[in-house]
């Protein structure tokens, strides 16, 4: 576990904020709200009888860094199984990290215990990807959303916090009347709000959002990402936000991080990244965007990546992504390329990186 | 609003129906007003194919949702338990085995008042008239004949229904509480405490269950209370099971992980998120246990080991009645169907409990 004076060096010297043009004016230069420092999560594989010997482990997590900045969104994406979700998970202690430093507001997240990290709970709040597994069945609306403030023992009387409940049942969008019913009386698309009302019910700092639109289909997907916009605005809650979709992580997020079998391989303002994507893997991910003009979409070039992602339980030497990459080399197989700084406040991990922008992409910049 | 509750339906419609005719006066006004005000400016403006509703339209659509959320928001909400009553009650079979075990419980519970008034003593030997009326088939007088002291058989029954119904509830709370905290503790700390208790719950499993019970009884002696304390004791292990189970598939879901990101503690956790969602099932093989309490008691009785005559008990009757099997078959078969019947009737309520209480039945 690395001892404080490194924990408070790190949180004061933010690599980057000074360089990130995107961002807006009252961020740069702030210290940052979540800082991430390379974070491992493995988790080990049981060996049967037969194969005793060297333990094995699922690489979830494999030495990611990155920081999120007061009121800032930042996109998380990656195809299933890259290890976004773990991510999230360890942040707020859902998941014992193995090795790595998590600082939130200027304290060391990962040996909290007890008050403490009841404390975290308080200024990091998670909203979960499937609306209809994260709401307890059994209990109405109301409480439901005023659980938080029960727990935390906050919001003043009973009849205060119902009236925060129906405060915040207005703010998503839903009728305040019913604040008596049960979840399964609502859609997804509704439930999905009382998951994000209970998450704001405390103002928290940051919210992980893990997935949040993917169980919905596409009209209420943009009606819970204008949401989450509006509440930003109005609560200057900073997001990270968990997604695999390109067109949803776009709309949301002020940088984005690419993710790649455990790790971050490239990392920039959402614009140069869409723009320019310098990472072979994210070059392949936006050309694989559909584009909605048919004859373009037919005869445009796209790169389609071979084969499937490798086993996390032994990833490849060197660069992780060099076993599918179109422009890998030698040195790709025997040392595992850092991620560096490309252009100001864009990173990118791979020994050839270069600018590469998508031909005939649908994304408006 | 709820799904099927027609009546409901029908007023609610007639309600907003009613405020919106009532309402609807002034906002028709403008609504024609706009329209004239519309077409005076630009001719045919009216018949106009336009891309949008007039903005003035959303005042009939505000007073539409307004009307309909003011009438419905003082409906009762729909409870999983009242869902699961409406499904139940629909379950024909059930409802006969609970109006089963209603009557059963009130002639049980009232018997005091009545049953020895009409019937005579389920106990004491008349030793004077026992000669007469002894071994008598069933008449007006003795619906259920009278046994080889001359005794209502009658009465017997419905004394023994006494101690049939308290060994099911007795019993089955005893080892329902000791299921519940072993299964709780074993799914949730895991680990060494799952291993512990799920084995000592084989081991109990693993010898014959009435066998078991004797071996207790003989241990601690015989007697009513002995017979409550050896059935509950030795039944937890299949409930702890049943819980520890239920606890598991509960602990994997989304919102017991949601309320520990909101900082809940342990104890908040088990009680408010996992224990409410994984009771159904308890209350199902509760209720199922209860039929299996009841047999077991009878087997006990009629091996001697329970109720010590001359208190009646159902077991102890057919005991008593099986060796004029031949010639007063009433003798065995008066207890024999109360205990069919009311096992049965236990079951068919445990069956129609776990149906209706189903959350994936729901829209069934």
């Amino acid at each position: 576990m690395p001892d404080t004076s490194t924990v408070a060096e790190a949180t004061q010297t933010p690599v980057y904020a000074d360089d990130v043009s995107e961002l807006d004016p009252s961020q740069r230069g702030n210290d940052p709200l979540l800082h991430v420092e390379h974070l491992v999560k493995e988790f080990p594989v049981s060996s049967s009888i037969f194969r005793r010997g060297k333990k094995r482990s699922v690489h979830a997590v494999n030495d990611v860094s990155f920081d999120i900045y007061p009121e800032e969104t930042f996109g998380l994406v990656g195809e299933s199984g890259c290890g976004k979700s773990t991510t999230g998970r360890c942040l707020m202690r859902l998941i014992n990290p193995t090795s790595g430093t998590v600082v939130f507001n200027g304290e060391d997240v990962s040996n909290m215990k007890g008050k403490q990290l009841k404390g975290l709970r308080h200024d990091m709040q998670y909203v979960f990807q499937d609306p209809y597994a994260s709401l307890n069945p059994r209990m109405t609306i109301g409480e439901l959303i005023s659980e938080p403030m029960y727990i935390h023992n906050e919001g003043g009387t009973n009849e205060e916090r119902i009236d925060t409940v129906r405060q915040l049942l207005k703010v998503v969008g839903l009728n305040p009347e019913h604040i008596n019913r049960y979840p399964h009386e609502f859609s997804g698309g509704q439930r999905q709000r009382i998951g994000i009302a209970r998450a704001f019910a405390l103002h928290p700092k940051l919210i992980i959002c893990d997935e949040p639109v993917s169980a919905l289909d596409v009209s209420i997907q943009a009606q819970v990402l204008n949401l989450l916009d509006e509440l930003q605005q109005e609560f200057g809650t900073a997001y990270l936000f968990i997604a695999h979709d390109l067109s949803v992580v776009q709309h949301i997020s002020d940088r984005v991080a690419v993710m790649y079998l455990g790790s971050i391989c490239e990392m920039s303002d959402w614009r140069s990244l869409y723009a320019e994507p310098c990472h072979p893997y994210s070059q392949a991910l936006l050309s694989a965007v559909p584009v909605a003009d048919p004859d373009l979409q037919r005869s445009r070039e796209r790169i389609i990546l071979a084969g499937d992602p490798p086993s996390p339980i032994d990833p490849p030497s060197g660069c992780l992504f060099h076993t599918r990459c179109p422009i890998a080399q030698e040195i790709c197989s025997k040392e595992k390329p850092e991620l560096r700084e490309i252009e100001p406040g864009h990173f990118c991990a791979c020994h050839f990186a270069k600018p590469f922008p998508i031909e005939g992409s649908s994304i408006k910049l | 609003m709820p799904i099927g509750d027609k009546k409901r339906e029908e007023r609610l419609e007639e309600e907003v129906f009613n405020k919106l005719v009532d309402g609807s006066d002034a906002a028709l006004h403008a609504h024609n007003e706009a329209h004239q005000a519309a077409s005076q400016v630009e001719p045919g403006g009216y018949y106009r194919y336009v891309d949008s509703e007039p903005e003035h339209h959303n005042d009939f659509l505000t007073t539409y949702d307004d009307v309909v959320a003011e009438v419905d928001s003082d409906a009762p909400t729909r409870t999983l338990w009242s869902d699961a009553w409406g499904r139940l009650k629909k379950n024909r079979l059930a409802i006969i085995g609970a109006c089963w075990i209603i009557f059963m419980v009130i002639i049980a519970l009232t018997a005091d008042l009545w049953a020895q008034q009409l019937l005579g003593s389920p106990t004491a030997i008349d030793t004077g008239t026992a000669a007469a009326t002894q071994l008598q088939p069933p008449s007006l007088e003795h619906p259920f004949g009278t046994d080889s002291v001359g005794r209502d058989v009658l009465v017997r029954v419905i004394y023994g229904a006494r101690v049939s119904l308290s060994v099911g509830v007795i019993a089955t709370a005893i080892s329902t509480v000791i299921g519940l905290v072993m299964g709780a503790i074993a799914a949730f700390y895991g680990g060494i405490w799952d291993t512990l208790i799920m084995r000592l719950a084989d081991i109990f499993l693993a010898f014959p269950y009435t066998l078991f019970v004797i071996a207790m009884l003989a241990v601690i002696g015989n007697g009513i209370q002995n017979v409550f304390i050896a059935i509950g004791v030795l039944g937890w292990p299949s409930i702890a099971r049943v819980f520890r189970s239920a606890i598991l598939s509960v602990k994997e879901n989304d919102y017991v992980d949601a309320a520990r990101a909101m900082g809940a503690s342990d104890g908040r956790i088990i009680t408010r998120h996992i224990f409410p969602n994984s009771v159904a099932s308890i209350v199902v093989y509760a209720t199922m246990n209860i039929g299996g309490a009841i047999l077991t008691e009878s087997a006990l009785s009629f091996l001697g080991m329970g109720v010590v005559p001359p208190n009646p008990s159902w077991g102890i009757m057919i005991q008593d009645g099986q060796q004029y099997l031949a010639t007063e078959p009433w003798l065995m078969l008066m207890p024999g169907i109360a205990i069919l019947t009311t096992v049965l009737a236990f079951t068919l309520v445990g069956d129609g409990l776990r149906d209706a209480l189903d959350v994936k039945m729901k829209d069934a």
